[in-house]
């Protein structure tokens, strides 16, 4: 007789899964996943893997990683980073050495894919967490990483 | 025919003071029907919000919260939105047809409204023949459907009023049987009665065990008689577009929204009425005010239209074969076993009385 007992089985189915989502629907107060935007601005927080743009951190000290090495720039697929460079006289040794001038950053060309952070020897440049990115003109995409007056922090290089 | 209602007599009795027997009859026809209409459209858009939270809260989310407090208004800005927007069409739509079946949809859920005991003499229509009215009825619905479709001149329209068709018509038989096995324990087919027989205990209690088994055949029934999902093929939009009102717009696709939601509503009062004692409280705790029947007989209809919100946000829809198999090998053998079950307590006085 397995006409009845497929009907236990379906209604004992039908039962688990009713109550699987009623365990949810009695817990959806404190188990909202909903973030209500623009209202919990200040207090919302973005989850660690993230991709919303890409920074350069500097130190207290005006002080970022990068030594110019132009690897992100050659990873880039679509040309998203420009980095123009200049030789100047390093304090320490007295000899010529490359250092960035702009690290030039298109957000309106960038697809996120990460190549240049992942190739980046001295994690000079990570994720940011903004995601507010509309703007009225899109030459504000166009941004300068490094901040004016910023050098290469010391031993980066050893 | 047309009871005047105890709560509305001054009213009645002022009418027929002021103007000829049959006019004032007129009137009062009149009168009645906008309230109903008026019930039909704030149930209709209560029901839409209640969906959407409840849905909401199945899946974690909040739901609409900020037109008005708490959201309440969500519906009412969603309705006036409705009706600000375009009527379009097809250009090769049956146009008269096309026009006809939002109407047919809305007019056959109002009618099934008027039947329903909402308390003691709140009830516009108290026929004799209650029961059988409210399924012919229900039947109705499905033409506005088949017309909506086959008019539109769509593909995915006719589909999904065909799939309808088919649904209704196989599941009208579960109904049907599962509100006769019932009707075995009452006797009657009116529903003012039916609600006199459940005095002494709900019919689902007097019936127990074979009530219980057409309770649950009528809940699954009704769930595909209103076309919901897990039954909505009708409208199954990875499928379908939106089925049936794939080409309708503004109003004529809300009427057709409101009129799914208020035959919700039927389907639950009815179970309500025949299974749950409609306005009786239990133990008969307010039985001295009548007007609270009001309150008891929608919290007890909610509580059913939760239960097929429930359904519908944890089942998977059903493919047609699937529906066809459940309906005519398992709903209706054992719906035809459990009337003569209820039968047999009903000839040996096996039912629980109080």
């Amino acid at each position: 007789m397995s006409y009845f007992s497929d009907i236990y089985k379906g209604i004992k189915t039908l039962l688990t899964g009713m109550s699987v989502t009623g365990k949810y629907f009695l817990h959806s107060r404190k188990g909202a996943i909903t973030q209500q935007y623009p209202d919990n601005r200040e207090t919302l927080k973005m989850f660690d893997r993230f991709r919303g743009e890409v920074i350069m951190p500097h130190d207290e000290e005006n002080q970022h990683r990068c030594t110019g090495c132009q690897k992100c720039e050659i990873a880039c697929p679509n040309g998203t980073i420009e980095i123009i460079w200049d030789r100047g006289i390093d304090e320490e040794t007295g000899k010529k050495k490359k250092k960035i001038d702009q690290f030039v950053y298109h957000l309106s060309m960038c697809t996120m894919c990460g190549l240049c952070i992942d190739v980046c020897p001295t994690d000079a440049i990570e994720w940011g967490q903004n995601f507010e990115n509309s703007v009225y003109d899109r030459t504000a995409l166009t941004r300068v990483l490094n901040e004016p007056g910023s050098k290469l922090m010391p031993g980066v290089e050893d | 025919m047309i009871r005047a209602l105890s709560i509305t007599k001054g009213i009645h009795d002022w009418l027929y003071s002021i103007m000829s027997e049959n006019v004032a009859h007129f009137v009062e026809m009149i009168l009645i029907a906008l309230v109903y209409l008026a019930i039909f459209a704030i149930a209709g858009l209560f029901l839409v919000l209640l969906e959407r939270r409840v849905a909401a809260w199945f899946q974690l989310r909040i739901g609409p919260n900020r037109v008005g407090f708490k959201g309440l208004l969500q519906t009412m800005a969603d309705a006036l939105k409705l009706l600000s927007k375009e009527l379009t069409g097809t250009e090769k739509a049956d146009k008269f047809l096309y026009n006809l079946a939002p109407y047919f949809v809305i007019i056959t859920a109002l009618m099934a409204l008027a039947v329903i005991p909402f308390t003691q003499d709140f009830q516009a229509f108290d026929i004799n023949i209650g029961i059988l009215f409210l399924i012919a009825i229900s039947s109705i619905g499905v033409i506005g459907i088949l017309l909506g479709g086959w008019s539109s001149n769509n593909k995915f329209a006719l589909i999904g009023a065909m799939r309808s068709g088919v649904q209704t018509i196989s599941y009208e038989l579960s109904i049907g049987l599962s509100l006769l096995t019932m009707i075995l324990i009452t006797g009657t087919l009116q529903l003012s009665e039916i609600v006199e027989v459940q005095k002494n205990g709900w019919l689902i209690v007097q019936g127990h065990i074979p009530a219980i088994i057409a309770f649950m055949i009528y809940m699954i029934a009704g769930t595909a008689e209103t076309n919901r999902a897990p039954f909505d093929m009708a409208e199954a939009e990875s499928e379908l577009g939106a089925g049936f009102h794939t080409e309708y717009s503004g109003m004529k696709f809300a009427y057709f929204f409101l009129a799914e939601f208020i035959n919700m509503f039927i389907i639950a009062a009815i179970a309500t009425t025949v299974f749950f004692g409609a306005w009786l409280s239990p133990f008969g705790i307010t039985e001295s005010i009548p007007l609270l029947g009001v309150f008891w007989f929608l919290a007890k209809t909610m509580m059913l239209v939760f239960l097929m919100m429930w359904f519908r946000w944890t089942f998977p829809r059903l493919r047609v074969d699937q529906l066809l198999t459940l309906e005519w090998k398992y709903l209706l053998p054992l719906n035809l076993m459990n009337i003569v079950i209820m039968a047999l307590i009903v000839w040996q006085n096996l039912t629980i009385q109080f």
